[in-house]
């Protein structure tokens, strides 16, 4: 089982440039900071910690400040996660479908807890609260696209595609 | 001759297959040497049908759902480009009666055109709002925003008018209009279907108030869990742009407005008009103190419009035709109409526009067809995550922002959220003050520290220890909340709890007596 604590690696010579490009890119723009989070971590995967003294100077604010926002929302991440983001909703619109049996299942078939990623590094599972699917429910999110009326099977189903596509 | 077939490329469509659905009509004509012209539409929001693939005929357009892959080369075979007869064939969609019963004013293009095409949408009365706002004066297209007695569809339901005016009388070197695009509430769903599916409609709405209050520029802020709208908008944005709609010098009057999406990052708090507007800032999502109100000082600290969606969606047609025809529809203080969303345990799930007024029982059985599972249906949950736990004797009260606050109930952004009799609410109360506990900004005491101690009050009730002081407890606490938080979150997250403990208190393991 793996946990948050994952040992987070050096940046590469490349990732530090790709970094510098998207603040040189973006840093004009009026309340750039959030362009610029959203920017790294598609590029990344994740917002490591070195880069936050990087966009501090770039932006003339505090490293407290930028460490802030990226610890307030969940959608940034301080670790690297798998290479497929598998997240389930947990939202009263699924609860009423029963999304608690979907959860178990998920954390039990991969498992992982929430915030954890496969062995093989294939899976990250997060919950997520409402993907606008509620006609729909239970909803899981993988990566960018959304699954509907999902069972315990039809959970499975997408997994076993996703692994197969690698 | 080629046979328009429409396919919605709506994210809920595509959780049901609609892609795939897609790709395999596009192979099979392909294969059979038949002339298609393929074009992924918005959702007609009948979503129990989805994939719901539609066939332009000479008699209008005919249904079929739900259509998966598997099923296409059946329907070819059944004559699909003729409209021909198939196990899944719904007839005509304008009269399938969920459709048919529906007024459409906000969505009436949703489902019916391309997204992305600007022609398609003139020739659904797109622009007809703007061009009319051009030559209007400021002042008067904000009256005729205040005589259509349009109000806040975010759930606030604050007349759109007087914001709109306090902005106009603002002076400023820059003012904003932003769009408040992070819809946050579980059984919420209208403004991700407006943005995928007539993503026009809201550039074209907010364009009009960049007009009438002397706002040069426009920021949409969209949550990141929509990434489909984001890029439909996107996309929408550069088409309107190039046809001049958008951009410097509207249609030749001189007149500029740009438009910028930016992105969330997964804060509920940030569907709070004010902590809206730090994200976009790049700060924390904390709440700000009000006054200043964001009308004065908001985004960049400039005069501001901050609007829902359905609020700024609602806008052009109100241009359109005037704020007296919009203010035929609906009853008492609540006018116009509202995109009902009818989710979770719900046989037919989807999407209704209709005038305020009608009641729960029609939306839960003429329209929603009772539960999927076939059980009673026993709480519903109105207006979000915030909303009261509606019980069975209150379904016959009109659905009104008047009526709903007088039984201590909220109609909010219209989600409606069913469950069956297997719904413990004692769990679904621990739920909302857990969701608070969460997603608390964590700048006010009341909401920070009050919703974890809700969840560990409500805990101690469901192990039966001390449960009459400790619902004491309970209510005081609500109370503390619902007075003393600094916005909705905390102020609210009481109201599907002390609803819970009021309507079910068998539930908590008490009988009503104790529970007063």
């Amino acid at each position: 089982m793996s946990s948050v604590a994952t040992p987070t690696p050096a940046l590469s010579k490349e990732q530090l440039k790709a970094v510098d490009d998207i603040l040189a890119r973006l840093k004009g723009e009026p309340g750039p900071l959030f362009p610029i989070l959203h920017a790294i971590q598609d590029e990344l995967g994740w917002v490591p910690d070195e880069t936050v003294p990087v966009i501090a100077k770039a932006l003339n604010r505090s490293r407290a400040e930028i460490h802030g926002v990226i610890t307030f929302y969940h959608h940034f991440r301080r670790h690297p996660v798998g290479k497929h983001m598998v997240q389930v909703c947990r939202a009263e619109a699924c609860q009423a479908m029963g999304c608690q049996d979907l959860e178990a299942h998920a954390k039990k078939t991969l498992g992982i807890d929430y915030h954890g990623t496969t062995a093989d590094g294939q899976i990250s599972l997060e919950a997520v609260y409402c993907l606008g699917n509620c006609a729909l429910s239970p909803s899981i999110r993988v990566n960018d696209d959304i699954v509907g009326k999902v069972s315990k099977e039809r959970f499975d189903e997408v997994i076993a595609e996703l692994r197969s596509a690698q | 001759m080629t046979t328009r077939i429409y396919v919605p490329l709506d994210s809920s469509a595509e959780a049901m297959g609609a892609k795939k659905t897609a790709a395999a009509i596009v192979a099979e004509a392909e294969k059979r040497g038949e002339k298609i012209e393929l074009v992924r539409n918005g959702s007609r929001g009948l979503y129990w049908l989805e994939p719901m693939v539609e066939v332009e005929t000479p008699e209008g357009r005919v249904a079929y759902g739900p259509v998966t892959a598997k099923d296409v080369a059946g329907l070819f075979d059944a004559g699909l480009t003729k409209g021909g007869k198939h196990a899944l064939s719904l007839g005509l969609t304008e009269e399938i009666p969920y459709l048919k019963k529906q007024e459409r004013l906000t969505f009436a293009r949703v489902g019916i055109t391309d997204p992305y095409s600007v022609e398609d949408y003139i020739k659904h009365e797109g622009f007809e709002g703007l061009k009319r706002a051009l030559t209007l004066e400021p002042a008067s297209i904000v009256k005729e925003v205040t005589d259509s007695g349009l109000r806040g569809r975010g759930g606030a339901a604050f007349p759109t008018g007087i914001k709109w005016n306090t902005v106009l009388g603002a002076q400023a070197d820059q003012k904003y209009i932003v769009c408040n695009a992070d819809e946050g509430d579980s059984g919420t769903f209208s403004d991700r279907m407006l943005m995928e599916g007539d993503p026009m409609c809201l550039i074209e709405g907010m364009t009009i108030a960049g007009l009438a209050v002397g706002a040069t520029k426009g920021y949409i802020y969209c949550r990141e869990e929509y990434p489909h709208s984001i890029r439909n908008l996107n996309i929408a944005i550069e088409n309107c742009v190039k046809a001049g709609y958008l951009g410097k010098n509207i249609l030749g009057s001189g007149k500029d407005f740009d438009l910028i999406v930016r992105e969330g990052a997964g804060a509920y708090i940030c569907g709070e008009e004010t902590s809206l507007l730090e994200s976009v800032e790049g700060n924390r999502g904390l709440v700000r103190f009000k006054p200043p109100l964001p009308a004065l000082q908001g985004l960049f600290g400039k005069p501001t419009v901050i609007n829902n969606v359905m609020s700024l969606g609602s806008v052009p047609i109100i241009l359109a035709r005037g704020g007296e025809f919009y203010k035929n529809y609906g009853m008492g203080r609540s006018r116009g109409t509202l995109p009902f969303q009818l989710t979770g345990n719900l046989k037919h799930g989807g999407l209704l526009e209709k005038a305020f007024g009608l009641t729960l029982r029609e939306l839960l059985y003429d329209f929603g067809g009772g539960s999927a599972t076939g059980r009673p249906i026993r709480a519903v949950q109105v207006g979000g995550p915030l909303g009261a736990y509606v019980p069975e004797s209150l379904f016959d009260v009109p659905l009104d922002y008047e009526e709903y606050a007088k039984v201590g109930a909220m109609v909010g952004h219209g989600g409606i959220v069913v469950f069956d009799d297997t719904v413990d609410l004692a769990k679904m109360a621990r739920y909302a003050m857990e969701f608070c506990a969460i997603e608390s900004c964590g700048k006010c005491t009341p909401c920070r520290i009050g919703s974890t101690r809700g969840v560990e009050t409500i805990d101690k009730i469901i192990a039966g220890k001390e449960v009459g002081k400790n619902i004491a407890l309970l209510n005081s606490l609500c109370d503390t909340m619902l007075n003393g938080s600094l916005c909705a979150l905390g102020g609210m997250a009481p109201y599907p709890v002390v609803s819970a403990l009021q309507h079910f208190p068998e539930d908590f393991g008490i009988d009503k007596t104790a529970a007063a």
